[in-house]
């Protein structure tokens, strides 16, 4: 894999949908355009154009087809885009169509953003922004992707990156220049309380839930004991079949985990093994362990074995199942009664599902950091905080370049000269 | 020597300033035959500027030479009149050790230093121009016509280079007052395609220091605990002295604002980058008009001579301006100006053009070092003519020269800098520019530098002796402080720690602040081994121990800066066609040519986005070359 490669991928969400947008980026992404609508738009102006295989010479769809040569575009590259109708049977025969075609490829996950980073398109910390966009599948997420790549993130570190450098540079100028004049002792206490207001900020921060929340989808895990309907009503979740459904206990052997979204709001719903508590296979052992780890990474539970014998956790939902089952006795208060064979049942879950979920989400007007930048901000807000109590100035001074260091990371900037600058500005050095 | 005379060295220094003579010394130490040419004989180990040596990042330069075996620090202490350990109140790391110096005492110690060198020859002349054959320097012919030829030429010239003085509407042509500026090499180097830059420095009018009032003023006494620059040092021979502190007032700042109109800085004569942190008076009044006074460090010049130095009033207003201006400090009401001060503007040349060694990359056999490079200080052109030197020298004996980088010295940070950055303004050391500073103390630098220079070759017997006998009491302290010792045992020999059982080694227990070698040296292991043992070393020791969290930290930092350092680009990397870059960091990389990855990465501006591609890029070219 090269990139010298060109790379195309449906960019829009997954089918069926209104529009399907196919992205085509590389030096091949003209010849590419070229051999499915027979010639090349204007530069950046939407032209309606007819889509045929050139093959057996079939029409594909009527789509509005956009060129964009390189470097002035989202990759740095020629790139092309397809918007054309959104039905499965249309998108998968444009690809098949394009996968023909010499030297194009199918994109790897995430190759257009890194390609535009590689490019200089964006930062780093816009880059994870969009990538995150490039997964965003639902309103929510894409507002909270927005906010990122419009660089909110960025802004909110470059605060604190000139927030530090003041500090490092009143530290400095007391460090280097105490015996020339006019530089005033630098005032620790004052220098801690800075360095707390920052930790605060940054912990502020850290305390929202994590941008993957919002590309990954709220976990909620469905437990119960073997053929207690877990896939059945998985099934009647995701309106397709997803999981084996089957009479025999403890068919579903491993976790299957399905992706949806259920009024604007991203779900990754898991199902597990059945839990038994006793008389597993050693296959199906693994798959109960794996029901344990679930359950504890989960933010709903939903609860379809008897009541009261599911995990304790505060996040559990008892589920009566099979409402219309001969055998079905309702469980108490604040569960649901449903029939996923009826969907007696299934509107009242997925309205408790869409509210419980906007408490879990973070706020898609708010930034959100990913794991990784929530790993250097910690880092940074770490080396701030071990500065309070601190006497000894050259410990400061390195708490504080580990804190720059940290932050630089995230936008990648490089800093020394920046502190010197402010160093300078502020303070009337020299002899 | 006369017309169509030709003699042959290995290596030719052109300056016998902080530069020229290091690089000769260090060249001539590994038994390189070297020629040191210089205008005159006596020129050579001038302070042409301050009379101070050392301070905050300059001290760790001084110690980081000597540790080469260099001159700058053992010629120091023999004329030193006044020692100041900066930064006293804080950690070693950052402490500078500094020095008011003798002119004359110096420059003699410089001379006799420079006679006892083997394989040293002094040549008295004005150097003409370079020897060029295509792309190669093979020497350097004299104004008097005749010629020598060299395999490497090591340029150590200062301001000289274009220098043009500016006193008020005066402007002279001329490195410094009384000396002949050497125009001709100047155009020849441009001629030569080297970028060149101009930049301005200044000074300050120098005093009859007879007519001072200095019992009015505060004085500085000279710290009284025997520190010396170099440890090979025998103590302080010379009569020590003290300085005196005076202050601008308001009605200096008056007159000084009300000549501006006089000064070559503000009527537009001057238009080079003068250096922030050694702003001239009229500067400081103008850029920090809400302050009404400023410091002036009144520095004695020697023993025997009368000049003092204000620190802190370098000037070009006219030298009526001064005068008048001087004598409205506390102190200097009768002060009579025996030089007035002046600003230098200078030809540099853009240090990106250089390599690690301080070789100009274009041309074979060239090195530049000291202010030619735009740097400034005694202390930064000593440590370029040591690197230059040394390079130079490894190069005529077909050896690799020693590898440093920033995380083993100052020199290194300040060469890795210069050739990546280049400079917007005369480049001094500062210790906020070291990354790991906590491991580059003034006070460690023998033991994290001799070895290297040992393995170089360039360290003389007396150093290598006293430097095996050091290591050999280290290793006996180190492994005396490796004991495990309980807090228990700790409480009886009367340390005061919270004895809640915990058990670590001697080195562990130094981190408490209140726990020092001293106070453990009842330890049976470490009585045997402090007897006579240089107390610098068990306050090296003692500053490891303290630091020693950081240090590892940092250490790991390192090792990931090395592993970078391992990806090269190789020189011949074409910038322009890396899709993404901006202009702007195209002109930065093609100028700075970075050997690796990690220099890349330090150079300002350069974003991980430009670095992945750069990357990238040199991979594909890899690929390709290696299947072409």
């Amino acid at each position: 894999m090269t990139a010298d490669d060109t790379i195309f991928a449906l960019s829009s969400g997954q089918p069926p949908a209104a529009i399907g947008i196919v992205r085509i980026s590389g030096p091949q992404a003209a010849n590419a355009l070229v051999g499915l609508a027979g010639n090349l738009p204007e530069p950046r102006v939407g032209t309606l154009c007819n889509i045929t295989n050139k093959v057996n010479d079939e029409l594909l769809d009527q789509a509005l087809c956009l060129w964009f040569p390189g470097p002035n575009s989202a990759t740095g590259e020629d790139l092309a885009e397809i918007h054309c109708h959104g039905g499965r049977a249309v998108i998968r025969a444009i690809e098949a169509a394009l996968e023909q075609m010499d030297r194009l490829r199918k994109a790897e996950p995430g190759e257009f953003t890194r390609r535009a980073f590689t490019h200089g398109k964006m930062d780093l910390a816009e880059a994870e922004g969009l990538s995150d966009l490039l997964f965003a599948e639902t309103e929510l997420q894409r507002k909270a992707a927005v906010r990122n790549a419009g660089g909110a993130l960025s802004r909110k570190v470059d605060d604190w990156q000139q927030r530090i450098l003041q500090l490092s540079a009143q530290i400095e100028a007391e460090l280097d220049f105490s015996d020339e004049e006019d530089v005033a002792p630098a005032q620790t206490a004052v220098l801690q309380q800075a360095a707390q207001s920052l930790v605060e900020d940054m912990r502020n921060l850290l305390a929202r839930p994590r941008a993957e929340k919002l590309r990954d989808g709220i976990r909620v895990v469905l437990g119960g004991p073997p053929n207690s309907g877990k896939s059945t009503l998985l099934n009647a979740l995701v309106e397709r079949e997803a999981a084996i459904v089957s009479d025999i206990a403890g068919t579903t052997r491993d976790v299957i985990e399905v992706p949806i979204a259920l009024g604007g709001v991203p779900f990754l719903f898991v199902d597990t093994a059945g839990v038994r508590e006793s008389g597993a296979e050693t296959i199906e052992q693994i798959g109960i362990d794996r029901a344990h780890q679930q359950f504890a990474a989960a933010d709903i539970i939903l609860w379809l074995g008897e009541e009261g014998q599911g995990p304790s956790a505060d996040n559990l939902v008892e589920i009566s199942s099979r409402s219309d089952h001969p055998e079905y006795r309702p469980k108490g208060a604040g569960s649901f009664p449903l029939s996923p064979v009826s969907g007696k049942g299934m509107d009242a879950l997925v309205d408790y599902l869409v509210t419980r979920a906007k408490d879990i989400l973070p706020d898609a007007d708010q930034v959100s950091v990913n794991a990784r930048q929530a790993e250097r901000l910690s880092v940074a807000s770490n080396s701030l905080s071990a500065m309070i109590g601190e006497p000894d100035y050259l410990i400061l001074a390195e708490h504080l370049r580990m804190a720059r260091k940290a932050l630089d990371e995230i936008t990648g900037r490089a800093s020394t000269e920046d502190m010197l600058d402010g160093l300078f500005g502020q303070f009337c050095i020299g002899k | 020597m006369g017309r169509g005379m030709t003699r042959k060295f290995d290596i030719i220094v052109v300056g016998g300033g902080h530069a020229g003579c290091e690089a000769a010394a260090v060249a001539a130490r590994m038994g390189v035959s070297t020629a040191l040419v210089s205008f005159t004989r006596d020129s050579i180990g001038a302070m042409s500027c301050n009379p101070a040596i050392g301070g905050l990042g300059k001290g760790h330069l001084v110690r980081e030479v000597d540790a080469f075996d260099g001159l700058i620090g053992r010629a120091a202490d023999a004329a030193a009149i006044h020692y100041r350990m900066l930064n006293l109140s804080k950690g070693t790391a950052v402490q500078g050790p500094r020095v008011q110096a003798d002119r004359k005492l110096y420059k003699a110690a410089i001379h006799r230093m420079l006679d006892a060198q083997d394989d040293l020859t002094i040549i008295e002349g004005e150097v003409a121009s370079l020897i060029l054959n295509d792309s190669r320097v093979s020497g350097i012919r004299m104004a008097d016509d005749s010629e020598i030829h060299a395999e490497a030429v090591i340029l150590a010239t200062g301001t000289f280079l274009n220098g043009k003085l500016f006193r008020g509407e005066e402007t002279v042509a001329g490195g410094r007052t009384g000396e002949a500026a050497s125009v001709a090499l100047g155009q020849q180097i441009r001629d030569a395609g080297l970028p060149i830059a101009r930049l301005k420095t200044g000074t300050p009018p120098r005093l009859d220091g007879r007519t001072i009032n200095w019992a009015v003023l505060p004085e500085q006494p000279s710290d009284d605990d025997g520190w010396t620059m170099s440890p090979l040092s025998k103590g302080r021979t010379v009569p020590q002295t003290f300085c005196a502190v005076s202050r601008t007032t308001v009605e200096t700042h008056d007159i000084i604002r009300g000549s501006l109109d006089r000064s070559p800085l503000f009527s537009g004569a001057i238009d080079a980058q003068g250096p922030r942190y050694c702003p001239s008076i009229e500067d400081k009044i103008h850029r920090f008009a809400d302050r009404d006074s400023h410091q002036v460090f009144l520095e004695p010049e020697g023993l025997a001579t009368d000049l003092v130095y204000p620190n802190g009033i370098s000037t070009s207003l006219p030298a009526d301006v001064q005068l008048a201006f001087v004598r409205t400090m506390e102190g200097l009401e009768q002060a009579e100006i025996l030089v007035p001060g002046y600003a230098v503007e200078y030809d540099h040349i853009d240090p990106r053009a250089l390599d690690r060694s301080l070789k100009v990359r274009d041309l074979e056999g060239l090195y530049c070092a000291g202010q030619i490079n735009g740097t400034t200080g005694y202390e930064e052109a000593a440590a370029q003519g040591l690197i230059a030197g040394l390079g130079a020298a490894c190069a005529v004996q077909g050896k690799d020269a020693p590898t440093l980088d920033r995380g083993t010295s100052y020199m290194a940070v300040m060469i890795d800098d210069l050739v990546l950055q280049g400079v917007t303004e005369p480049y001094r050391m500062l210790t906020a520019r070291a990354e790991y500073r906590l491991r580059l103390r003034a006070d460690n630098a023998s033991t994290r530098l001799t070895p290297i220079a040992m393995e170089a070759g360039c360290v003389a017997p007396e150093r290598a002796e006293w430097f095996g006998e050091r290591q050999r009491t280290r290793g006996a302290i180190v492994k005396a402080l490796n004991v495990v010792y309980g807090s228990e045992d700790l409480a009886k020999v009367g340390v005061e720690v919270r004895r809640d059982g915990t058990r670590q080694s001697l080195f562990d227990w130094l981190r408490f602040p209140n726990i020092s070698i001293a106070a453990l040296q009842q330890m049976e292991e470490l009585e045997a081994c402090l007897q006579d043992s240089a107390p610098d070393l068990v306050a090296e020791i003692e500053e490891d121990a303290r630091y020693a969290p950081y240090l590892e930290r940092q250490e790991s930092e390192l090792r990931d800066l090395r592993a970078n350092e391992q990806i090269g680009l190789g020189d011949d990397l074409d910038y322009a066609v890396i899709a993404g870059l901006s202009n702007e960091m195209v002109e930065r990389l093609t100028t700075a040519r970075p050997d690796t990855l990690a220099a890349a990465s330090r150079i300002r501006g350069i974003t991980p986005a430009a670095l992945a591609a750069i990357l990238v890029h040199a991979r594909r070219r890899d690929t390709r070359n290696m299947a072409a």
